[in-house]
């Protein structure tokens, strides 16, 4: 194992700033910022339908909005191929649906509750991903 | 109404995070993920930054009945380990360490007006309107 392209600052202040949309998001509308919950239930449930709509609205805003204001570019590369990246798209929808959360869900709010399930989900889909980029080579 | 902007700059706020720690960016996401080669142990530390916050928030709310703008709190329903749980995070993973995208990255980085990004998140949208389809067959029967 080489460490490289380590961002330990910018990675906790990004880190710091999404723990603030999360309680903000949780003292105000009593809800858990999990990103894969929050787009299912926009598509499938009529239940706060317009709130999920805007936070979606409001996710894709962040980066224009960062940009917009620091006039910072941001680094973003996609290397996998088109048919790699529907295939990808569907496991992830798939996979959240059946497990309840992704990484904001699991992996922030439900680590930040103390919750087992959601601990124990981040442990098998960090494995999980951790074997798929080790099997790409 | 208060509720809707509250919903609207939670997102905003978390795409900020996104961009600043470039969580957005799925080669950035592949480097964490490549755990056993160049190993960029930045997600952590995102995680660590996140957590460090909202923890402490959900233990001073644990007793509380209202929140400021709606009802009540939304509280996860589940508590035991079950299958679901394990299956459907393992696929998630598999997915995710196969482009280095997951749901929040994905849509925030519509911002960027990438084909494969939108191409992905329509994806995301087939894999939960199947699973919905799915779902709802087997409740049927």
């Amino acid at each position: 194992m080489n460490i490289v392209n380590f961002t330990p600052q910018s990675a906790f202040l990004g880190g710091i700033i999404i723990g603030f949309a999360v309680i903000i998001f949780f003292i105000g509308n009593g809800r858990l910022a999990g990103v894969s919950g929050i787009v299912n239930a926009a598509l499938v449930s009529k239940q706060n339908r317009t709130d999920n709509f805007l936070f979606i609205i409001g996710l894709v805003l962040g980066p224009i909005f960062y940009v917009f204001f620091t006039k910072i570019d941001i680094p973003f590369l996609i290397t996998s191929s088109l048919p790699i990246i529907i295939i990808a798209g569907f496991l992830v929808g798939i996979g959240t649906k059946i497990g309840r959360g992704c990484t904001s869900g699991h992996g922030i709010c439900g680590i930040s509750l103390l919750s087992v399930r959601s601990i124990i989900a981040t442990i098998i889909f960090m494995i999980t991903a951790i074997i798929t980029v080790k099997l790409n080579g | 109404m208060v509720s809707k902007i509250v919903s609207c700059i939670s997102g905003i706020i978390f795409g900020v995070g996104l961009s600043v720690s470039n969580m957005i960016n799925p080669e950035k996401v592949l480097g964490f993920l490549d755990l056993f080669g160049q190993w960029d142990p930045s997600l952590i530390f995102v995680m660590m930054g996140a957590i460090i916050i909202s923890a402490p928030i959900f233990f001073l709310f644990r007793n509380k009945n209202r929140p400021l703008f709606a009802d009540n709190f939304a509280k996860p329903t589940l508590k035991s380990v079950d299958k679901n749980l394990i299956i459907g995070s393992a696929t998630f993973g598999i997915g995710w360490g196969m482009v280095g995208f997951c749901p929040g990255p994905a849509i925030s980085s519509l911002a960027l007006l990438n084909t494969y990004s939108l191409f992905f998140v329509l994806s995301l949208l087939g894999g939960f309107l199947l699973t919905e389809l799915v779902n709802r067959i087997i409740i049927r029967r």
